[in-house]
């Protein structure tokens, strides 16, 4: 009975209780990383806590949004990015080199983040009523919908995001059943689009990051430095770590950015690969939540929806740790509710409030 | 046709394909994440140690500590060279916000010269942005107070307190003690780069130079946990240097100040040496100059203005002056006419004031150009008779002159332990075959039996040569530093040549001649004719001395030595050599007063003060005194 009660408390809530404890258990265990990262700092701690309490209520809010009224603004929202994205590029301000906010006087927006959201939401909506496995005129179409965004982003320069962008549409695209042959094709077609990207599309620090992966130790202080230190915490942690708040590359300042996208090198120092592991199955854990929550899905808009923005989770969570431990090229990619920073993580939680919305709209429907 | 059936949207099917498309996307997530897995294990277990080694490479550091230099004492337990703490304003670039303005708020507070800020500006590009770069050296209190008051102004800006060598007598013990200066590359070629990792100063003249090695002491290590940016976090193992032994001299700065005091405005040169042990007991040099000035590092300024003084301070004349020994080698001239039976104590010589060489008209002149009449070798000595000299050293021939000579330490290094001293020089004919290209002619044995011509000798041989006649022909190894003393332990050791085997004894020597020599020397003060009678102390001790006097240029045939006419640096060197108490001799004393005229009344009264000072010991009163 009790359990029908809290089901029922949870239900009336459009939150889906399981998702929740996984989520509410990975940001513990980002709150107590970032303490030991940020050299036990209370203060940095402490916004932490009021970040996540922000994205959770953002969280909250998308999963009380039925999600008819998600499809039908799907549109909409994704022309309103790309106008921002536009317009980012025309009057955006300078931040750490790159154009990637618009100053609104009391709060700054990064319309890119709106397109984690828009991209996927858009080409769920797209193909909701067209036959699947989509057809080629639409596949042109949707193609739009990704490059469009994709390229704009990419100027800004923000290689990191227009690759998730991209990611997470063509997510869309698979789940909406898109051939073999097509994918075959498009792997095939990678490879030289790449070289091309690499010889015109990318800027020097860029192919520096690149050229790095392959040989940190040839420019130990320079480009390859993070790369290295990283390599170093998570090596000399070993299989149980060296303990929580003991970490000596983090503590003394050996490993940059320790708090924001090298925040795994801390974690990986700190517990190991026992606590890796633990920490790799909860973030498989979430992703195979939100999948399910798809499958369950009654709608197309839903599935595919649900089903791109549960996989964009994960690449999220693989380029990240990819990157700290030298497996792919330094992209500016935070670990998701572990990394110190508000943005990206407001539009992770958005995306979790939808899959619970998908969950438990469905749930009412089937009731009425 | 086929494509139609594709129109119908099949809700089933869709379903279907879409279970299978999150089966595959479940499937590619658990790939991935076991590639990732694989990864980790492979960072974090089969290369562990690898990463283990480095991650301690990158926090573990060995860093030197300075061990504290030996202090030095005088023979009556007087510091001569300690270490104080001294204030120098240090700045800290990481700290700073705007250099150039923190300088200039600086500079409003406390004086910054040009020098000062060349060197800083040098310094602070060649070192990490969170080292200490030293600003000014030397702050008064006032100037610490100063900086203390507006510190809220200047952060990154302090003021430290480092040890620094520091001479409380620079003047006085310059030409024996040295001093210490910044390592320099020369130097740097030679030292142990491990013991003197963490060592800025090295001696550089003197005692601090010659004793270096037990001065510095031993470096200890700290083994520190470092940050990324080199700062210490904490200490994780110490091992503390061991600090440098501390010496004790023979030096009696006493004597030291009343050699000044009785130089005056004089420059020459005096040293003091106990004959039964070769212990150096004063060695002064005028003028002098503040060694503190180059503890660190001289400015240029005062360099040039110290290289161009007037009487050149920097020029050790006690040990590397060298000076026609004049009258002063007669004794041991005398000696040797004894012992190779050229002359006896009864023998006579006539001296009509000149001597001539058969078939030559040219005179060589006594200095008393009225003659000394019938002489004995004892008057001759006393009276200081050239001519007598002239006519034995004709019989002895300048070989056998020499080496006796040579005997008594002249005309080769001494051997003192602070090293740096020169040989002088006793001439023979071998010695003039191979320098002058010349065979050695009659006329210059004459001159060098009164220690002229080309023979020369240091203060500090001088003083030796005196010890020497004084201690019965036994010769000691002069001796700077008696014995040092361990600061932990206080174990106190002579050094080993202190007391040990002499460095030579003269022969042949029979002791009633070296008796008749002596009393020779004690009537030149004594006796109612001797050349430094004026000087005779009327105390419970009597001297036994020798004066001379050595020509600076030389007059003409017929030409008159008038002093008062000749221009001060044209004017005879006045010279003394003494020993006291005459029966129990405990000081040998050679002084030299450049351009002092005669050695009677210019150089004896130095020597006096000095031997008085030394055998009437001062009251404590005057110590403090003098302190």
């Amino acid at each position: 009975m009790l359990s029908t009660n809290q089901s029922n408390l949870f239900s009336r809530l459009h939150l889906d209780s399981l998702l929740l404890g996984q989520l509410l258990l990975l940001a513990l265990v980002g709150v107590f990383t970032l303490y030991s990262a940020s050299n036990e700092s209370v203060e940095m701690t402490q916004r932490q806590l009021g970040r996540l309490a922000l994205a959770f209520g953002v969280m909250f809010f998308f999963a009380q949004i039925p999600i008819e009224m998600l499809q039908r603004w799907s549109l909409p929202l994704f022309s309103l990015a790309t106008l921002l994205l536009v317009a980012v590029l025309l009057i955006g301000t300078i931040g750490k080199g790159a154009q990637r906010w618009i100053d609104f006087g009391l709060f700054q927006l990064q319309p890119s983040e709106i397109m984690k959201l828009a991209v996927p939401l858009v080409l769920s909506w797209y193909f909701h009523d067209k036959p699947l496995p989509p057809w080629y005129r639409h596949l042109l179409v949707s193609a739009l919908f990704i490059l469009v965004p994709t390229l704009l982003i990419l100027d800004q320069p923000d290689l990191g995001t227009a690759l998730l962008i991209a990611i997470s549409g063509s997510f869309v695209l698979l789940f909406a059943g898109l051939r073999w042959r097509i994918i075959a094709i498009m792997l095939l077609l990678f490879i030289p689009l790449a070289y091309l990207f690499w010889l015109y599309g990318m800027h020097d620090y860029q192919r520096m990051r690149v050229l790095m992966l392959f040989n940190p130790e040839s420019d130990p202080l320079g480009s390859g430095y993070h790369i290295i230190q990283s390599k170093i915490a998570i090596g000399s942690g070993g299989t149980y770590g060296k303990g929580w708040l003991n970490g000596t590359q983090s503590h003394l300042d050996f490993l940059p950015e320790r708090h924001t996208d090298f925040i795994f090198a801390v974690f990986g120092e700190e517990f190991g690969l026992f606590g890796i592991i633990l920490l790799l199955l909860l973030y498989l854990s979430i992703v195979w939540r939100g999948l399910y929550i798809s499958v369950m899905a009654q709608n197309t808009f839903a599935r595919l929806l649900g089903g791109a923005l549960s996989m964009t989770f994960l690449i999220y969570v693989i380029i990240n740790i990819g990157m700290v431990i030298g497996l792919i090229p330094v992209v500016g990619l935070p670990l998701p509710l572990i990394s110190y920073g508000g943005s990206s993580m407001v539009t992770l939680m958005a995306s979790f409030g939808i899959l619970m919305s998908i969950h438990t709209h469905r749930k009412l429907l089937t009731n009425s | 046709m086929k494509k139609k059936i594709w129109l119908i949207k099949d809700p089933q099917w869709e379903r279907r394909l879409f279970l299978n498309r999150s089966i595959l996307g479940g499937g590619i997530a658990l790939l991935l994440v076991v590639v990732l897995a694989a990864r980790l294990y492979y960072l974090q277990v089969v290369n562990h140690d690898h990463f283990s080694t480095l991650s301690a490479n990158n926090r573990l550091t060995l860093q030197p500590l300075p061990p504290t230099r030996g202090l030095i004492f005088d023979q009556r337990g007087v510091v001569v060279a300690e270490n104080i703490p001294s204030y120098t304003l240090e700045v800290v670039r990481e700290q700073v916000a705007d250099l150039e303005i923190t300088l200039q708020v600086i500079a409003t507070l406390i004086p910054i010269s040009e020098d000062d800020l060349q060197r800083f500006n040098k310094e602070i590009k060649r070192k990490r942005r969170f080292d200490s770069v030293p600003l000014r050296f030397k702050l008064s209190d006032e100037e610490v107070a100063r900086i203390a008051v507006n510190r809220h102004l200047l952060p990154g800006v302090d003021v430290h307190s480092r040890l620094v060598r520091s001479y409380p007598f620079g003047m006085l013990t310059a030409h024996s003690v040295g001093y210490v200066g910044r390592i320099n590359e020369e130097e740097l070629q030679q030292i142990s780069a491990t013991n003197y990792a963490a060592t800025t100063h090295i001696g550089k003249l003197g005692v601090e130079k010659s004793h270096e090695r037990y001065l510095h002491g031993k470096v200890g290590m700290q083994q520190v946990e470092t940050n990324a940016r080199g700062r210490i976090m904490r200490v994780i193992e110490r091992q503390e240097p061991t600090p440098g032994e501390n010496l004790h001299l023979n030096i009696d700065l006493e004597l030291h100040r009343v050699a000044e005091a009785a130089l005056g405005s004089e420059n020459g040169a005096l040293v003091a040496i106990n004959p039964n042990n070769g212990a150096v007991l004063a060695l002064v040099s005028k003028p002098s100059y503040d060694t503190n000035l180059f503890v660190n590092g001289i400015s240029s300024q005062d360099y040039q203005r110290l290289l161009h003084a007037e009487g050149i301070p920097l020029f050790n004349r006690a040990l590397r002056g060298r000076y026609p020994p004049g009258s002063t080698t007669k004794p041991i001239i005398g000696l040797a006419g004894l012992e190779y039976h050229q002359t006896t104590p009864n023998q006579s010589t006539f001296c009509p004031g000149w001597f001539s060489l058969e078939g030559s008209e040219h005179r060589y002149r006594d200095w008393n150009k009225y003659g000394h009449g019938s002489i004995s070798l004892k008057r001759a000595i006393v009276e200081s008779c050239d001519v007598y000299f002239y006519s034995l050293s004709l019989r002895l021939g300048i070989d056998q002159m020499s080496s006796y000579l040579r005997q008594f330490g002249l005309g080769l290094p001494t051997g003192i332990d602070i090293g740096d001293d020169l040989p002088g020089l006793i001439p023979d004919r071998e010695w003039k075959r191979k320098n002058k290209k010349e065979g050695w002619y009659q006329g210059e044995t004459l001159i060098t039996a009164i220690g002229q011509g080309f023979t020369l000798a240091t203060p500090l041989q001088l003083a030796n040569a005196t010890a020497t006649l004084a201690n019965n022909g036994i010769r000691f190894r002069p001796q700077v530093v008696k014995a040092m003393e361990n600061p932990d332990t206080n174990h106190y050791s002579l050094f080993p040549n202190q007391h040990a085997t002499p460095e030579g004894k003269v022969t042949p020597l029979t002791p009633s001649n070296l008796r008749y020599i002596q009393e020779s020397m004690i009537e030149v003060i004594h006796g109612e004719r001797g050349t430094a009678r004026r000087i005779n102390p009327n105390s419970d001790y009597r001297i036994a001395g020798k004066t001379g006097t050595s020509q600076v240029f030389t007059l003409g045939q017929q030409e008159k030595y008038v002093a008062k006419d000749l221009e001060k640096k044209l004017r005879d060197h006045a010279l003394f050599i003494a020993y006291a108490p005459a029966d129990d001799p405990q000081i040998a004393i050679a002084v030299i007063v450049e351009n002092g005229g005669g050695g009677g009344s210019t150089a004896a009264p130095i020597a006096a003060a000095v031997i008085s000072a030394y055998l009437k010991p001062i009251s404590s009163d005057a110590l403090d005194e003098s302190e």
